[in-house]
């Protein structure tokens, strides 16, 4: 595994509508893996995700990227290299491929490329060719999650934030999903950083476990024979209190 | 006789008292259906006889000192007036919104009077306050209407599609690629009342300027001339407002780091 840090949190604290999400969060999230933020519905995984490509600033503290402080980088280069899932899937006004289109309009790709590098992502996002012509409101929920990354792929990110990516999906559409994750990792060398306050979830894709909870970072390696005790006990959905 | 050559009738100031013989009856049927507007109309007959009769005093002596500042201070009296209205008609009311709400109607409306002052009507001296006053405040009212209904529309379509705009923004677009379909509706929203108006003009209602005209015993054919200045004034006018406005509170809805905040500064 490679040890190389991607993001340095040092001291990050946020307020949201004067309450605190965040507070003195001290993390490291390493470069080629796929780091799993887990912990219980409000904990501030959201929030961490967001401050990633700056979809929000954190109110102290400072973040890293790649060694340089993350407002050092052009905001929208930033946010071209580190994609962003959202939890609720949110579908561009027309069909998928109008979508995809967007996507690649956005990050200037040649008309050329984009016919390629669409077949690329809907294939990595394990989507039927044919669902390009379809409406995006008529996709089905996982179908649309499924659309919602392959529209991110299309900017050709080096990083994925995944926000509680099968919360609305059935067990079979979830399992598909991860295992598209965690190939996306695998295969294809992606950063990945998902949240999810699903421990079995959790334990099931994650190369590293944080515990988020109550807007600071419980256990920053999370044992897995920790979480293993806890599955057995049959909790999944809340973890056991960090040691 | 010639009916376009027969002279105006005037109205006394005793005629005004039958006239509101009419209000009078707006209070009897809202007492009688008890709908608590009785008083209000009272207030408002009340208002509408001072506010034009200062207004007439004011008109009078604008017209007699026929000074190009004093032009100027009324134009600038009226922006000030449509700016308060456009924005105390918001929910949320930022005091940038103030400036950026004032100067898109001093900008949209003041460059409509000019060119059509300047290079239609061709108003000598330019600052003839009998032709700049009237136009002014027809140019001023609807621009208002716009650029409150483009700031109301905006705000509420940037809360509403608040997912679809992050959704460009993580993507790595910008703010105005972001928030381009809430601002085409906050723009549509701006544009159609006025684009409804140009076509049912003359059809449905006639216009207040040209009945007034023809009421003032000018040719039907000159007033329907000034009529289509005066829609082309205003949607050149109401386009241009309600356009400055959404494009300069767009960009107070994200930050410089192009994060999308729902109260904007």
């Amino acid at each position: 595994m490679i040890d190389t840090v991607l993001y340095r949190l040092s001291r990050v604290s946020m307020k949201r509508a004067g309450r605190s999400a965040l507070k003195d969060v001290e993390l490291d999230l390493r470069v080629s893996e796929l780091t799993v933020l887990v912990g219980p519905s409000g904990a501030g995984k959201t929030s961490l995700l967001r401050l990633l490509n700056r979809l929000d600033s954190p109110t102290s503290g400072s973040i890293l990227y790649d060694g340089r402080p993350i407002e050092s980088y052009s905001v929208l280069d930033l946010r071209r290299r580190v994609g962003f899932v959202f939890q609720k899937p949110v579908m561009f006004p027309g069909t998928v491929r109008g979508n995809m289109e967007r996507a690649a309009r956005i990050v200037g790709l040649a008309a050329g490329e984009i016919e390629e590098r669409m077949r690329e992502a809907m294939e990595t996002a394990e989507l039927p060719l044919n669902l390009l012509d379809r409406d995006g409101s008529e996709l089905s929920l996982g179908q649309q999650q499924r659309a919602n990354l392959a529209r991110c792929l299309m900017t050709g990110p080096e990083t994925l934030l995944l926000d509680e990516p099968t919360s609305a999906l059935d067990p079979e559409t979830s399992d598909r999903l991860l295992r598209t994750i965690r190939k996306l990792c695998r295969e294809r060398g992606h950063t990945v950083i998902m949240a999810t306050h699903r421990v079995g979830e959790a334990a099931a894709v994650g190369d590293r476990l944080v515990s988020i909870r109550e807007g600071a970072v419980a256990d920053p390696e999370l044992d897995p024979a920790t979480l293993a005790r806890a599955l057995e006990q049959g909790v999944d959905r809340d973890l056991p209190p960090s040691t | 006789m010639d009916i376009l050559s027969s002279p105006v009738i005037d109205i006394s100031w005793l005629d005004l008292v039958g006239a509101a013989g009419l209000i009078l009856l707006s209070v009897g049927i809202t007492r009688w259906q008890g709908t608590r507007l009785a008083g209000s109309f009272l207030l408002g007959g009340v208002r509408t006889v001072v506010q034009l009769t200062v207004v007439g005093y004011v008109l009078v002596y604008i017209f007699n000192v026929n000074q190009w500042y004093w032009v100027m201070a009324a134009l600038l009296l009226m922006t000030v007036v449509a700016t308060r209205e456009a924005v105390g008609r918001q929910d949320s009311r930022p005091s940038i919104l103030y400036g950026i709400t004032g100067l898109s109607l001093a900008v949209g409306s003041g460059f409509t009077l000019f060119y059509v002052s300047a290079v239609v009507v061709q108003v000598e001296p330019w600052y003839n306050p009998r032709y700049t006053i009237p136009l002014f405040g027809m140019i001023v009212g609807n621009a208002m209407n716009a650029a409150a209904l483009a700031a109301e529309r905006l705000a509420a379509e940037l809360s509403m599609r608040r997912g679809e705009v992050e959704a460009y923004l993580a993507l790595g677009a910008d703010s105005a690629e972001a928030a381009r379909e809430p601002v085409r509706s906050a723009l549509r929203a701006a544009l159609i009342p006025t684009l409804n108006s140009l076509m049912v003009v003359g059809i449905v209602a006639l216009p207040g300027m040209m009945t007034g005209q023809i009421l003032g015993g000018v040719s039907p054919l000159t007033a329907i001339r000034y009529q289509i200045v005066v829609m082309f004034m205003l949607a050149g006018s109401v386009t241009l407002t309600a356009t400055l406005v959404t494009i300069g509170y767009r960009r107070r809805f994200f930050t410089t780091a192009e994060q999308l905040r729902l109260r904007p500064e």
